[in-house]
């Protein structure tokens, strides 16, 4: 398989369910705490660096063939909030389906038998990853620039913010992008002799904290 | 694409008209429109005339959380547990046409929860007249326009009203109150739409939502068929 | 090895407890080592429920040191376990890391109440503090961890802290929260503590939860009861500082223990 498989699965537009989510930033938003393309930037860097992180291991260890249902459970263990565990088998559950028609393959078909509501997105996107011949270095990548891209396409549509403002913030967390990446697959290399447990943990209590008060939300525009 | 050739999996990867377990699935009606235009009432209307005949179930698409839904749930027009919001992530149109995969979710956790079903109405949050269902989650898709949104939207067209498999222009009972020009409309939608059939509505009417009723029961028919 | 190779490589201090059934429906404390500046000492509690304080935390840990504090509670038995005082990581004369490790286990129909009080990353320090716990399947824990970054008007010293809780020997919470000058960027920014200067960990393990888990909600803006994949839950809270933050675990840990 090409290297440009990528592109496709990290294409905002890989029809996976993203665009609904906002990866926090809707709550930090109405907070206070995200008011212009600073505050996003800021966001987005503590972002990258716990759940992009968390993410981008948990992927890259996925395409290295660690057990999925390990994986799935070092991930919940690594989400404390049931509002975000939801919403990760819910992502991990659309983008299955997006996965599977576009590379179809066994491995794929068994993991969504095993889980039919859905395991949690980085898990799911590292066995999309694999099922489309990349390496986990790509699913790494994928998975730490979702963490970040999310939040700052729902920051442009909830502050009308000027989208060349976010992307400029996106552009100056790539040398970090890059680090993280390289960490996560370190890590998951890791896993593979020592299991889950060695995968990071990274956590940010304020994403924790908020993804609970924003479920409980009667009027929002993003489901996370 | 119907890739979904293992019927042991858990759920359809494409619109196959057939649920894993073999057995047929739903028919999918969507319903889209600008805001405003009568699309929840329209639902609403619906599920009253057709809930003692057949097992239907509505999936809303809101820009904002569950104000549709929870209309429907006020209004009592089904059981609560047959109506399911998809959040949108304040893009209703996306999450009808570009991805699909949030709506056919809860398509099929309805089947699987409170199915059979007949009938499945997806309604689309309020959007503009570009917005369409994608194939991949409708088998047919009713388009709603109104007259107070005025009477030149058959004649600007665009994808909703032109390609829509029926096309409504509801709220018939204001036109002499905003001005608007039934029968030019009617002529206008002629040209956009040739063949395809065109709804007069008024729900306050004494025939309310009769027409769309009897459509969408002939497109069960040819579904079942 | 311990004060002798201080000057070299820091301290190395391990201290340790034991609590079992003693057969007559109380709790035996049969091992309570003190160890260097760790210090143990059993305080009044009642023979069902014997409690022991942490004394002497006071003086570190600094730069070098490596602290262990181990608590074993055997099938059965009930142990309360808490601190004179707030400990305060402080920078020291040799470079790098301190180490604080917390190692506790608690076996089938044990119980352990873990109620130390702050931990104080002074400007200048460097700790890791790594909390390892292993529960039976029908153990019970109520923990509490408070982090807070700075003494009055300081800059915070860099802290790294892991908690890990594992049930039955699953894997059920594994968190590291990493903040202070030279954490990963962003540890300050409106996603992870946004100014908070103190955030701190209730954990509340019940066999009864994974049937009936606590329902999720929120305590305010900084603080949320969770839920978690197992029979737990944990409320995460975060606090301009120690006082406002202690209220809210406070008020979690009525409404959860009641």
């Amino acid at each position: 398989m090409s290297r440009a498989a990528l592109l496709v699965l990290a294409d905002g537009r890989f029809p996976a369910g993203g665009h609904a989510h906002s990866g926090g930033a809707e709550a930090a938003v109405k907070a206070g705490r995200i008011t212009g393309a600073e505050g996003l930037e800021s966001f987005c860097r503590g972002r990258l660096h716990t759940t992009g992180l968390v993410s981008a291991a948990l992927a890259a260890a996925a395409v290295l063939g660690v057990d999925p249902r390990q994986l799935n459970e070092a991930a919940d263990a690594r989400t404390p909030s049931p509002a975000l565990r939801a919403a990760a088998r819910k992502l991990g559950r659309q983008l299955m389906r997006a996965a599977r028609a576009t590379w179809p393959s066994a491995e794929l078909d068994a993991v969504a038998t095993e889980f039919p509501k859905g395991a949690h997105q980085p898990v799911v996107l590292g066995l999309a990853a694999r099922a489309a011949g990349l390496e986990p270095l790509d699913a790494a990548y994928c998975a730490a620039y979702e963490s970040v891209s999310g939040p700052a396409s729902a920051t442009v549509r909830l502050l009308s913010l000027d989208p060349f403002d976010a992307t400029g913030a996106l552009a100056r967390l790539a040398p970090e992008l890059d680090r993280v990446a390289d960490q996560a697959v370190e890590a998951a290399r890791r896993a593979v002799d020592e299991g889950p447990d060695s995968l990071p943990a990274a956590s940010a209590p304020l994403l924790e904290i908020a993804a609970e008060a924003h479920a409980a939300w009667p009027v929002r525009l993003f489901a996370s | 694409m119907h890739l979904d050739h293992h019927h042991d999996g858990p759920a359809a990867v494409s619109a196959d008209a057939h649920r894993p377990d073999g057995s047929h699935r739903a028919l999918r009606i969507g319903l889209g429109g600008p805001v405003g235009s009568g699309k929840t009432a329209t639902v609403a209307a619906l599920c009253r005339a057709l809930r003692d005949e057949l097992s239907l179930a509505v999936v809303t698409n809101d820009i904002y959380t569950r104000e549709d839904a929870e209309f429907l749930l006020r209004e009592a027009v089904l059981p609560p547990e047959r109506i399911t919001a998809v959040e949108t992530g304040a893009c209703p149109h996306t999450a009808i046409r570009d991805d699909i995969s949030a709506n056919l979710e809860a398509v099929e956790d309805l089947e699987d929860e409170v199915g059979p079903l007949d009938l499945i109405l997806v309604e689309s949050g309020g959007d503009n007249l570009t917005a369409t269902f994608s194939k991949g989650l409708v088998d047919a898709q009713i388009f709603v326009i109104d007259v107070a949104g005025g009477d030149d939207i058959p004649r600007k067209g665009g994808p909703g009203v032109t390609t829509a498999d029926l096309l409504i222009v509801n709220k018939t009972d204001l036109a002499p109150y905003v001005g608007s020009d039934l029968a030019r409309m009617a002529a206008d939608a002629k040209v956009q739409r040739a063949e395809l059939p065109v709804v007069f509505q008024s729900l306050r009417g004494e025939a309310g939502v009769a027409a769309v009723a009897d459509w969408v029961r002939e497109r069960l028919a040819a579904w079942t068929a | 090895m311990d004060g002798v190779t201080a000057a070299v490589a820091g301290v190395r201090a391990t201290a340790r407890m034991v609590a079992r059934d003693d057969g007559r429906g109380g709790t035996a404390l049969p091992v309570l080592e003190s160890d260097g500046p760790l210090a143990l000492r059993r305080t009044r509690g009642s023979g069902a429920e014997p409690r022991v304080m942490l004394v002497g935390a006071m003086s570190g840990p600094l730069g070098g040191d490596h602290f262990t504090v181990a608590a074993d509670v055997r099938e059965g038995a009930r142990l309360r376990v808490g601190s004179a005082a707030a400990t305060i990581a402080l920078p020291g004369q040799t470079k790098g890391e301190a180490r604080y490790d917390v190692r506790l286990t608690v076996a089938d129909g044990g119980e352990l109440h873990w109620l130390p009080e702050q931990l104080i990353c002074a400007g200048g320090s460097d700790l890791y503090v790594g909390t390892r716990i292993d529960l039976g399947a029908t153990a019970r824990l109520v923990l509490r961890e408070e982090q807070v970054l700075g003494r009055v008007g300081e800059e915070p010293g860099r802290l790294t802290s892991r908690l890990v809780l594992r049930v039955a020997g699953r894997t059920v919470l594994d968190q590291e929260l990493a903040c202070g000058p030279g954490a990963p960027g962003g540890w300050d920014g409106p996603a992870v503590l946004a100014g908070h200067r103190a955030v701190g960990q209730l954990l509340v393990v019940r066999p009864e939860f994974a049937d009936e888990p606590v329902p999720a909600r929120v305590l305010g803006e900084g603080a949320a009861v969770m839920p978690l994949a197992g029979p737990a839950a944990l409320v995460t809270a975060v606090a301009p500082d120690a006082l406002l933050l202690r209220r809210l675990l406070d008020a979690a840990l009525a409404a959860l223990v009641p």
